[in-house]
């Protein structure tokens, strides 16, 4: 069985979804949880509509009829968990019929998801950024890993949790150390024994305390406490949630540095651009994948004029400081990862390039772990099995940009097929699906609106408006309006999006926006403006 | 348990002996009379046959004689059995390679297929003997937008991009077989231009395709140019960028006529036996290099 939550893996993950057809054609039951009857929805044995933001109480839910069916696994639960009395008090107050009202779903299908399941004797539950962009974004994870330990669907093969990365190398980025409390090898900063064995090899002392993430580093720009910002290949002044606030802020440094492939959006702002070469095609190196393969990127193209690989002008400004952090060569510096890297340590060039990528952890040059993660937990010997996994008792947190009166639509985003992210690069290639930005309405919102297809809209929120040519999916139910952040330089969708943020993860709300439609009145004497009656 | 021919699944580990010209050879349980040729050293002309694929034997140029068997066997699909006589040059197996060589090569334009030369050459095969009224499948190239072309002057009706679009992989049944007899030919619902159809451009027909009746429109215009040039080419296996699920793309790179023209990503393809996508890429991975030139 798989089970894809907040994720349109059909258009966002095609070739990981190919292996979920193939099992689906093989017997394998698919429950899809998503606003949108989506493409991947069309696929499902069972589709649960949620309400945008209501992930917990449906998770719930699905715990309490697991809980009341007497479908725990309760041996599983028993020996590798801690929690779960706590867990099982608090979801005995979320009846399927309690969660119906403020999820959506109907409580007869909450009760068919959460059986099929705890029967199945393998599940696979994966997730995207329909669980991780709320300001509840942990919890809702949290809430998910509740069901999987609940029933023993994690650490046996072909059982498990996914979440389902998004870009070639967010998993390998992590895992490198680039983020604010973590160390290459994703070894807390604050781990004495992984400071020292960094420090070992780096010849320097490693700060004890985390850094700031994203969004800390946006309040830290708002109080003045940060002045200079270095942005590689990102695109803030577009992808972030209200992006008129982080324009203003990221204007108003006295330095950016921008390393991109293009003058995007963010590097328009800075004082100093630095032009980069396309990781993935001219340059050399290593990604890391949803499923923690560490793969390489080849140099297949020579790059333009004046372009310089990462690596090169990280080390180039690093000699510059007057830190020289070792030649730019990036097998070298793969090979000091894996001297500081115990996960790593085991994956030398020669051997992903012969096994054609290797899954992390693989701590010796000799043999490969498991594919799968925890499966210690099922080991009948307890100092094998370790540390018991905990239970999560999460809260739900309703959206923070509440509907009301005035605001009346859930606005969520998403990605269209053939476009990435702020369409950067998608943009120059010529799609035949492609037809930019649109506010995708529910046929009954469109006719209660009185509203056409290709007609321009205004779509107002609490913080901005932008306009938009309407397109009218059957997949949305009343209530709910779709927009992508393809097409920023057209339609400003984050102009729209809110920055409330999840304090744990440092990621905004970006799918739960309140807005209203308001149709824009032909001005007054327009040549196609309709005649007076 | 069968598998898509109606075997029954293989028992694990256990073995199949055959002979292939008199040449005894082991195969595993479950193995093709093909796979039990190439074992045996013996080159067998395929087209139809894809190794992504499951064999729809329609185009006949893999058959061989089997001792015992009235008819000559497909040997794409046939499972090898234990004992079976293989003979792969009989006169029987040369006249009729010869003559699906000559019927398909009068009809179709085989120009772009690799080996067709060499096979027609070991075979005899004269496709001009039918003269020059022969009927042929010729038909303008559909070129109706910037990812792909299908010319159908090359097409053998192998099946192939139709099960890839279809059943065994997309699952998007953008084309299918329409049409019957001499005037079956691949083809979207009711004819309509691929924009106004089901496809979502993945391009995982034009990976299986064994005889560039789907080409990418880079290569075609380069051809059309007379740029095409394969001696300035190179493939480099890296990682697609638009998603994290790691797809392997092989990049076909041509390098510039002189220094100051540019490389060009002029094709990607994916290795067919990459275990994250068995050869299949979205639009993205197929068609969105194209940024690197901008």
């Amino acid at each position: 069985m798989v089970v894809l939550w907040g994720s349109n893996a059909r258009e966002t993950h095609p070739i990981f979804f190919h292996h979920v057809l193939r099992a689906v054609r093989a017997g394998a039951r698919l429950v899809v949880v998503d606003p949108r009857r989506t493409a991947t929805a069309e696929f499902a044995d069972l589709w649960l509509p949620i309400d945008v933001g209501a992930d917990i109480p449906l998770a719930h839910a699905i715990a309490h009829e697991i809980i009341a069916a007497g479908l725990v696994h309760e041996e599983f639960v028993a020996r590798a968990t801690t929690g779960y009395a706590e867990f099982a008090a608090q979801v005995a107050d979320w009846s399927p019929e309690r969660a119906e009202a403020v999820t959506g779903v109907p409580a007869d299908l909450v009760r068919a998801a959460a059986h099929a399941y705890a029967t199945a004797p393998k599940a696979q539950l994966c997730w995207t950024l329909g669980i991780t962009e709320h300001r509840s974004g942990v919890d809702n994870v949290l809430a998910l890993c509740n069901l999987a330990l609940l029933c023993g669907h994690v650490g046996r093969w072909g059982s498990g949790l996914s979440p389902l990365r998004g870009q070639n190398n967010v998993q390998g980025g992590g895992d490198m150390g680039a983020l604010p409390n973590r160390l290459p090898g994703f070894q807390a900063v604050t781990d004495p024994e992984a400071r020292t064995r960094v420090e070992a090899v780096w010849g320097h002392p490693v700060p004890p305390e985390d850094g700031r993430n994203l969004t800390e580093m946006f309040a830290a720009m708002e109080t003045g406490d940060l002045r200079a910002v270095y942005v590689l290949g990102e695109n803030p002044a577009q992808s972030e949630a209200d992006v008129t606030r982080a324009r203003r802020l990221l204007g108003d440094l006295e330095h950016l540095v921008v390393q991109d492939l293009y003058l995007t959006r963010t590097a328009e702002l800075a004082d100093v651009v630095l032009p980069a070469t396309a990781a993935w095609c001219e340059a050399d190196g290593t990604v890391t994948n949803s499923e923690r393969r560490v793969q390489r990127v080849r140099a297949a193209v020579r790059p333009p004029q004046g372009a310089r690989d990462d690596l090169a002008i990280l080390t180039a400004v690093a000699e510059r400081l007057g830190t020289p952090i070792g030649p730019p060569d990036p097998e070298t510096m793969w090979d000091e990862l894996r001297r500081v890297s115990p996960l790593h340590a085991g994956m030398s060039w020669v051997r992903i390039e012969a096994l054609g990528g290797i899954q992390w952890p693989c701590p010796s040059e000799t043999g490969l772990e498991p594919s799968f993660l925890h499966g210690r937990l099922w080991a009948d010997d307890p100092a094998e099995r370790g540390r018991p996994a905990p239970f999560s008792v999460v809260e739900w947190v309703p959206p923070a940009d509440p509907l009301a009166a005035d605001f009346p639509i859930r606005l969520t985003t998403g990605r269209r097929l053939d476009s990435y992210n702020t369409g950067v690069q998608t943009r120059r290639f010529s799609s035949p699906l492609r037809f930019g930005e649109t506010v995708d309405l529910s046929p009954a919102d469109a006719d209660a609106l009185g509203v056409a297809p290709g007609e321009v809209v205004r779509v107002v929120s609490r913080r901005g408006a932008v306009e938009a040519p309407v397109r009218i999916d059957p997949g949305l139910r009343a209530g709910l309006a779709f927009m992508t952040l393809h097409f920023g330089d057209d339609v400003d969708t984050n102009r729209l999006t809110i920055e409330a943020v999840d304090p744990k993860s440092g990621t905004a709300e970006f799918k739960a926006t309140a807005v209203r439609i308001e149709r824009i009145p032909a001005p007054v004497g327009a040549p196609d403006a309709p005649p007076a009656r | 348990m069968t598998d898509g021919a109606g075997n029954p699944a293989p028992a694990p580990g256990a073995t199949v002996t055959v002979t292939v010209d008199g040449r005894t050879v082991e195969v595993p349980d479950g193995a093709t009379v093909l796979d039990a040729c190439t074992a045996a050293g013996v080159d067998t002309p395929t087209l139809c046959f894809g190794d992504t694929i499951t064999a729809r034997n329609v185009c006949r140029i893999c058959v061989v004689d089997v001792a015992g068997s009235r008819a000559l066997v497909p040997s794409c699909s046939r499972r090898a059995e234990p004992g079976m006589e293989i003979g792969t040059d009989t006169p029987r197996v040369r006249h009729a390679r010869r003559m699906v060589l000559e019927l398909l090569a009068s009809s179709v334009d085989l120009s772009l297929t690799d080996h067709v030369e060499e096979w027609s050459i070991r075979y005899g095969a004269d496709p001009d003997r039918f003269g020059p009224d022969a009927a042929t499948v010729a038909q303008p190239v559909k070129v109706d937008n910037d990812c792909f072309v299908r010319d159908y002057s090359r097409c053998i009706l192998c099946y192939q991009c139709t099960d890839a679009c279809g059943e065994q992989w997309q699952h998007t049944f953008a084309i299918a077989i329409a049409g019957r007899g001499f005037g079956a030919t691949v083809s979207t619902e009711h004819d309509v231009t691929l924009p106004d159809s089901a496809c979502v451009y993945c391009g995982n027909c034009i990976e299986v395709c064994p005889t560039d009746a789907l080409m990418f429109r880079t290569e075609f215009d380069l051809r059309t140019m007379g740029a095409w040039a394969p001696e300035r080419q190179t493939r480099t296996d890296t990682i697609c960028a638009f998603c994290g699920v790691g797809c392997t793309l092989t990049l076909h790179v041509q390098r510039g006529a002189t220094d100051d023209e540019g490389d060009r990503i002029v094709k990607v393809t994916s290795p067919h036996g990459s275990s994250v996508t068995g050869g299949n890429l979205c639009i993205k991975g197929r068609f969105g290099a194209g940024h690197v030139h901008s």
